[in-house]
């Protein structure tokens, strides 16, 4: 039993160290194609012997590699959120595009943008931690106020309600303020803003909320079991549930004011990492934060290459890949056999 | 018995005629603000022809179409609305969640994709040609909806996640789509899909108006099948109804009701919802009564979101569609809280 178990420890070391080269060697690829291709010598020569003067070495300190680390770093991010919510509220469905938490950023982002528009970098994303706040307060308050308990696909449905409502809001402020083109961007998702000074603040709040899911990860694991389960073995899951909750609206909170609601990755991610690694959430969470990073660095690849030389909203490629593993999910949890 | 019956109906006849009065005073509100402000007198001189002309091209060549096509789209996807609920047995039922006015849309951008070389937009033969395109797409979603929603029947709730996920992936390809148009087709099929009554003409009201005409009537004429519908599929064969049949017939009912409307109106969520739920409020569970009654309801409430659009925020004009959202999404989140 024991060798099985360290056996098994030492495949998902494997097989994660596998994913981790994927990524890097993705992040290359990334790099190297787009509107004209680089050679990846160049990519190599650029990152380890930069010269300013190449032309192709500015555009890929300035522009490829940037965008490429911010696509990791998000999908790692909007990932791992997606992995605490599920382990969290034992949904299959939770995730922050469909519970609406996305919407709520972008909503408090175009609010923000309207009334104050000379806002900083970090101020619009404080503005997106709040917004996502709001998203899972009124979430809670709806799970509270029902009677009969939400199940969790209702509760996915009142995400989805509560996306529809900010999203129109956001539409109505945009329009007064001529807002659309921002509006549009946050929206539809999109990683052409990506700079140095973005992954700065990505990084800064990809640590704390990182470290607050790892802290919490064994937390999740018992309390995914079950809650009476968890409260029997002695575990404070308000404590836990808060801590999830910061962890969950930091990581999308900063994903969203830099790239907008990019869907599906949250929902995904998790699923899969599940399947491959087990119940163990000390496992699940950085597993999905290397598979979200890859993702959503090759939904960024194909959203550049599909209609090249014109970008199409990377959030649409992960929603193509999204959908049908929605679908899926929605028939087998759609409640009840009928 | 028969007073009750008598009660009813003198109750249907007394809500048809106030939300008949409300649609004319609605009618001239709606007629009378806008940027430029014409008084409710002045309305009734320029329909008389006795305004000035500035006056009779706002109201004739501008407001008016709008109107009128709000009055439409309304009713249609009220009806819809209606229907699908009855059909499906699901207060949660609706063409907007369901994804089917965005499968009429994916249809409309594509045929305007297509052809957008061949045709002027606006120009009469595309306008005509259009609500077939949604209908097909319409239809398309809705068969794939159903089919994906079916595992040895059809729950409500998994049937509504369906269309969400439908709805989704549609969206989705509409975006890419959309990036592909030349800018100035990209601008107008991006506020039309926002569920605006853009650039309404008279034509619209033309291309609408037989739909309309045609399928709400026969809605009203089959509305008994809903009745017997409710009390489920084995006593609704052993009153003598071909229960498939009438299911079938109705269903296309509602989707050529919606995708009608979604070609003339873009994609206008929410509003199918509602209304099916205020008629059972007033009436009661009688389709012959909520149908015409959802009908009104339904024009008469699009009016008025038209209304507040377009003057809340002047001179920033707000989709309509976006409006019915705010003011209905709070209402299915309700609704669902109750659901079991």
């Amino acid at each position: 039993m024991q060798a099985l178990i360290n056996h098994s420890k030492l495949l998902k070391t494997i097989i994660n160290l596998i994913a981790f080269i994927t990524l890097i060697g993705s992040i290359g690829l990334s790099v190297s194609y787009g509107s004209t291709k680089v050679p990846i010598e160049t990519v190599w020569q650029a990152v380890f012997h930069f010269q300013p003067d190449i032309s192709a070495h500015q555009v890929i300190q300035e522009l490829r590699l940037p965008r490429a680390i911010t696509a990791a770093l998000i999908g790692a991010f909007l990932a791992v959120s997606g992995a605490i919510m599920q382990g969290m509220t034992r949904n299959p469905l939770a995730s922050p595009s469909i519970m609406g938490v996305t919407d709520g950023a972008a909503f408090a982002l175009v609010i923000t943008l309207a009334f104050y528009p000379s806002v900083s970098n970090l101020g619009g994303t404080f503005a997106s931690f709040i917004g996502a706040g709001i998203a899972v307060s009124i979430i809670f308050i709806i799970g509270t106020l029902s009677s009969g308990g939400l199940t969790p696909v209702k509760l996915a449905l009142a995400g989805v309600a509560i996306g529809a409502l900010l999203r129109s809001i956001s539409s109505v402020i945009s329009l007064h303020f001529q807002l659309e083109k921002e509006m549009g961007f946050w929206m539809a998702g999109g990683l052409d803003g990506a700079n140095w000074n973005a992954i700065k603040i990505l990084i800064f709040s990809g640590i704390i909320g990182m470290l607050i899911a790892l802290f919490i990860s064994k937390s999740i694991t018992v309390l995914s079991l079950g809650e009476e389960m968890a409260t029997g073995l002695g575990q404070n899951n308000t404590l836990i549930k808060i801590l999830g909750i910061v962890s969950v609206l930091i990581l999308t909170g900063v994903s969203v004011s830099i790239a907008g609601a990019v869907g599906f990755i949250g929902l995904i991610i998790p699923h899969i990492t599940r399947f491959i690694m087990g119940k163990d959430y000390r496992w699940i969470i950085p597993s999905s934060a290397i598979f979200g990073a890859l993702l959503l660095v090759l939904a960024d690849l194909v959203s550049r290459l599909v209609n090249a030389p014109f970008e199409t909203p990377v959030g649409a490629i992960t929603s193509l890949i999204g959908v049908p593993f929605f679908l899926y999910l929605a028939r087998n949890s759609g409640g009840g056999s009928k | 018995m028969s007073t009750v019956k008598i009660r009813k109906r003198k109750q249907f006849i007394l809500t048809m005629v106030t939300l008949i009065l409300l649609i004319i005073v609605m009618f001239f509100i709606s007629l009378s603000t806008g940027v430029i402000q014409i008084t409710p007198m002045e309305v009734i001189n320029t329909l008389l022809h006795n305004g000035t002309e500035q006056q009779a091209l706002i109201l004739f060549d501008f407001r008016l179409p709008g109107i009128v096509l709000a009055l439409f789209i309304g009713a249609m996807l009220a009806v819809s609305g209606t229907i699908l609920q009855g059909v499906t047995q699901n207060d949660l039922a609706d063409p907007g969640i369901l994804g089917i006015n965005t499968g009429a849309g994916l249809a409309v951008v594509l045929y305007i994709y297509f052809f957008q070389d061949m045709l002027t937009l606006s120009g009469p033969q595309s306008i005509f040609l259009m609500p077939f395109a949604a209908l097909l797409g319409a239809l398309f979603a809705a068969g794939l909806i159903y089919l994906l929603a079916w595992r040895s029947g059809v729950n409500p709730i998994r049937l509504v996640l369906v269309g969400i996920g439908v709805n989704a992936g549609f969206s989705a390809i509409l975006t890419i789509l959309q990036l592909r148009m030349d800018p100035q087709n990209y601008r107008q099929v991006t506020v039309w899909l926002a569920g605006d009554i853009w650039n309404a003409n008279w034509n619209f009201v033309l291309a609408l108006l037989p739909w309309a005409l045609l399928l709400i009537p026969i809605a009203i004429y089959k509305a008994k099948a809903l009745d017997v519908f409710n009390l489920g599929d084995e006593v609704a064969a052993g009153l003598g109804i071909n229960v498939e049949k009438e299911r079938g017939l109705l269903l296309l009912i509602a989707v050529a009701l919606a995708g009608a409307a979604v070609a003339a109106g873009g994609a206008i969520a929410f509003l199918g919802l509602v209304v099916p739920h205020i008629a059972r409020k007033l009436i009661g569970p009688l389709h012959q009564m909520i149908i015409p009654i959802s009908t009104l309801i339904g024009a008469v409430l699009l009016m008025i979101a038209d209304t507040i659009g377009k003057n809340i925020l002047a001179p920033s004009e707000i989709p309509v569609g976006i409006v019915v959202s705010i003011l209905s999404a709070p209402y299915f989140i309700y609704l669902l809280m109750k659901v079991k």
